[in-house]
């Protein structure tokens, strides 16, 4: 099988479009997604969408985005390029966060309310499986192979291995209070779950199926219980990694290798989600409580510009 | 010979020191939990539109911890199970327990008032149980009667009038106007309260005890009697900022809003009140726990049921880390650092190990919309902000653990 490694496939769509930067962020009360000039860094529309977006997630090919409406139990289709919702696809009740198959053929959808992970066939807009997991449902991650889906459940606190051939649990992870997030190292060699209430990250060893490291926070002057990680996002050479913290309003740059926080980033107010720009070189974090997304310089270390979007925004996804 | 006796004496003793293990991997680890609850007489509600009578209230929200525990349990080899014991109002609560205690059932929720869990508690039956407080707030269970076998799930009208008068004094209204049913729990209420006023600055400028003979809520012209008696009743006080009404009961609290002599806000018992759990709650995931109750018990949650949840809940939490169904580890495992619980309420809720009260958020809220949420950021403590509700340590006479 023919492979083209990353950085070759990013010059290959940098040579062929010479379009700018997208960041869509979703905006969980105002029940819109932001659209961001990601070179400017101005807000450049609102769009109307379905009741309480939350989990958003962009196809393969760049052309749509996937929006989990929790309220109205669907996950809308967004195009890309027309900002117009083009599509929408059934869910299962009260969608939160999801994943896309690397082949991108398939969404793996997080149903808070019930108990279950819906497998949604793209191409057909079908329910291809329901899985019955653990209570409230809500992290999710794929392996980069996409044998593996793992699903967090924030009551049950566990990280659920699913066998995506045979949508089988194969394993169950306990790790820390409301696990929330599920995010797979590249190599595909680990998963980090964040525990918000634990207020740790579990290191899991994908082969072992077994909790290796848990990264715990502490920043001077900050109450611990105010240190409440979600969004996770991992650098594809495991360099660093960044947590957001929630009302401890940061986000910690984590050694990818030895786990050791090396810094804390001021972000808005409770941070929620993450999302790297494609190179790498930016991340943005969307900011629940202050209504704004904080833009970091990946290289610099530093939180270069917040920019105001809608009411409460949670998800965010970028397109180059 | 000798040796044989030995070596089977060294296997008894392995197989009673890890009662709980599983023998084999395909067995299941059984956890019995016993919801007791006895029928109380209570008055009918002022409002109207709260229900007269919720007869699964606090066994709904233990079923719905039941089944969390199940589907948890499901990963782990734990087979949860629940039971239901109801004691009728002229039954005997402490001889059900002692009967379900003597069929070897360890653990216990039960909704009971001061008196009756404290005699539950004290069975010699009930030594090695575990038993959790879900429904009397009574200070002095904290305080001075504590017991090594009971664990408090509900908060004590303490931290609720700590919520409170944090409130109050993020406000500035520091001169209350305290008015007082007259009833045992309303004059309990009226105690913490008064203590609450001591320890957050606030002064309470005048008390009044509103004395009264109980009514039907239900008169056609009811209304008018009372527009005119509540403007007299809350006239000529002293100056205040706030009235903060003492109504267990629930006789006059509900009265008191918008016919105050003054125009004073309402807190306390009613108006402004201080509680686990409401339906206009739905931060922290809150909104979920709200959605699954009512798929459940088709309608709202109430504190009693969230009480019981919790406590459902907290058991499943020490079993699913210890995977273990033994009161003793259980224990342990509770009032030990390790033990935290996610419960909608922004952060980990634990056990005061001196009392073993859980230690928790408390919500105010005003008839249709949460108001806010103490301990209050501007009051800070030594070990967490959370034990700036309700009795600290130094003013326990209790030393569990």
């Amino acid at each position: 099988m023919k492979t083209v490694t990353a950085p070759a496939l990013l010059a290959l769509l940098l040579a062929s479009t010479a379009e700018a930067r997208t960041i869509f962020v979703s905006n969980e009360k105002g029940n819109s997604i932001s659209i961001v000039d990601g070179d400017t860094l101005e807000l450049i529309k609102e769009v109307p969408v379905g009741q309480r977006p939350r989990g958003i997630e962009l196809g393969k090919d760049g052309r749509h985005l996937y929006i989990c409406a929790s309220d109205d139990d669907t996950i809308e289709v967004m195009d890309t390029e027309t900002f117009e919702i083009v599509d929408s696809m059934p869910s299962g009740p009260d969608p939160e966060l999801m994943v896309i198959s690397p082949d991108g053929k398939t969404i793996y959808v997080a149903n808070e309310d019930d108990n279950l992970v819906t497998v949604v066939d793209i191409e057909s807009g079908t329910v291809a499986s329901e899985i019955p997991v653990g209570v409230e449902p809500e992290g999710m991650g794929v392996s980069p192979d996409g044998t593996t889906v793992v699903n967090t459940s924030e009551t049950t606190n566990m990280a659920h291995f699913i066998d995506t051939g045979t949508h089988e649990i194969t394993d169950n992870v306990l790790v820390d209070q409301r696990p929330r997030f599920a995010q797979y190292t590249a190599d595909g060699e680990q998963i980090w779950v964040s525990a918000e209430i634990g207020g740790t990250v579990s290191v899991i060893d994908d082969a072992a199926r077994d909790v290796v490291h848990k990264i715990t926070f502490a920043i001077p002057g900050v109450p611990p219980e105010a240190i409440q990680p979600v969004g996770v996002r991992i650098m594809s050479d495991r360099s660093k990694a960044y947590v957001a913290l929630g009302p401890s309003n940061r986000v910690a740059v984590v050694d990818g290798r030895t786990y050791e926080v090396l810094d804390y980033l001021l972000v808005g107010q409770r941070v929620w989600q993450l999302a790297f720009s494609p190179d790498e070189k930016m991340l943005y974090a969307t900011n629940g409580v202050s209504n704004d997304i904080s833009v970091i310089d990946v290289d610099a270390g530093k939180v270069t510009k917040s920019v105001a979007v809608g009411r409460f925004p949670w998800g965010v996804a970028v397109k180059d | 010979m000798h040796l044989d006796r030995l070596a089977i004496l060294g296997l008894v003793s392995l197989i009673a020191t890890a009662p709980s293990m599983p023998a084999r991997a395909d067995e299941k680890l059984a956890v019995e939990i016993v919801y007791l609850a006895q029928d109380v007489e209570r008055l009918a509600p002022l409002s109207l539109l709260d229900p007269v009578e919720i007869p699964d209230e606090g066994l709904a929200g233990a079923r719905l911890g039941q089944k969390d525990n199940q589907t948890t349990g499901g990963f782990l080899g734990h087979d949860y199970r629940l039971d239901d014991v109801s004691v009728p109002m002229e039954g005997d609560p402490v001889e059900a327990a002692r009967d379900v205690l003597g069929r070897g059932k360890a653990i216990l929720v039960v909704d009971a008032p001061a008196d009756t869990i404290l005699a539950i508690a004290d069975l010699p039956e009930a030594e090695d149980a575990l038993i959790f407080n879900v429904g009397a707030e009574d200070d002095r269970l904290r305080t001075d009667d504590c017991r090594a076998n009971l664990f408090h799930i509900v908060p004590s009208r303490a931290m609720k009038a700590d919520a409170l008068a944090q409130y109050l004094a993020w406000k500035r209204w520091r001169n209350w106007l305290l008015i007082h049913g007259t009833a045992g729990p309303d004059l309990l209420m009226k105690a913490a309260l008064e203590r609450s006023a001591t320890k957050f600055g606030a002064k309470i400028v005048e008390t009044r005890a509103y004395e009264y003979e109980a009514t039907a809520r239900r008169t056609d012209s009811g209304h008018v009697q009372i527009q005119t008696q509540m403007p007299v009743f809350t006239q000529n006080a002293a100056a205040h900022d706030v009235i903060v009404v003492a109504d267990e009961s629930d006789v006059f609290g509900e009265y008191l809003p918008y016919r105050t002599w003054d125009a004073d806000p309402v807190t306390g018992t009613h108006g402004l009140m201080p509680t686990a759990w409401h339906r206009s709650h739905e931060q922290w995931g809150g909104t979920q726990m709200q959605g699954r109750f009512e798929d459940s018990a088709g309608r709202w949650m109430t504190e009693k049921d969230y009480a019981a949840w919790l406590a459902v809940r907290t058991v499943g939490e020490a079993v699913t880390r210890t995977n273990s169904a033994d009161a003793k580890a259980l224990h342990d495992y509770l009032v030990s650092d390790q033990f935290e619980i996610a419960a909608f309420k922004g952060e980990g809720l634990t056990f005061r190990t001196w009392n073993q009260q859980m230690r928790q958020p408390v919500l105010l809220v005003a008839p249709r919309m949460l108001v806010s949420v103490s301990p209050q950021e501007e009051f800070l403590h030594q070990r967490t902000p959370l034990d700036t509700l309700g009795f600290d340590q130094p003013e326990s006479t209790c030393a569990l653990n």
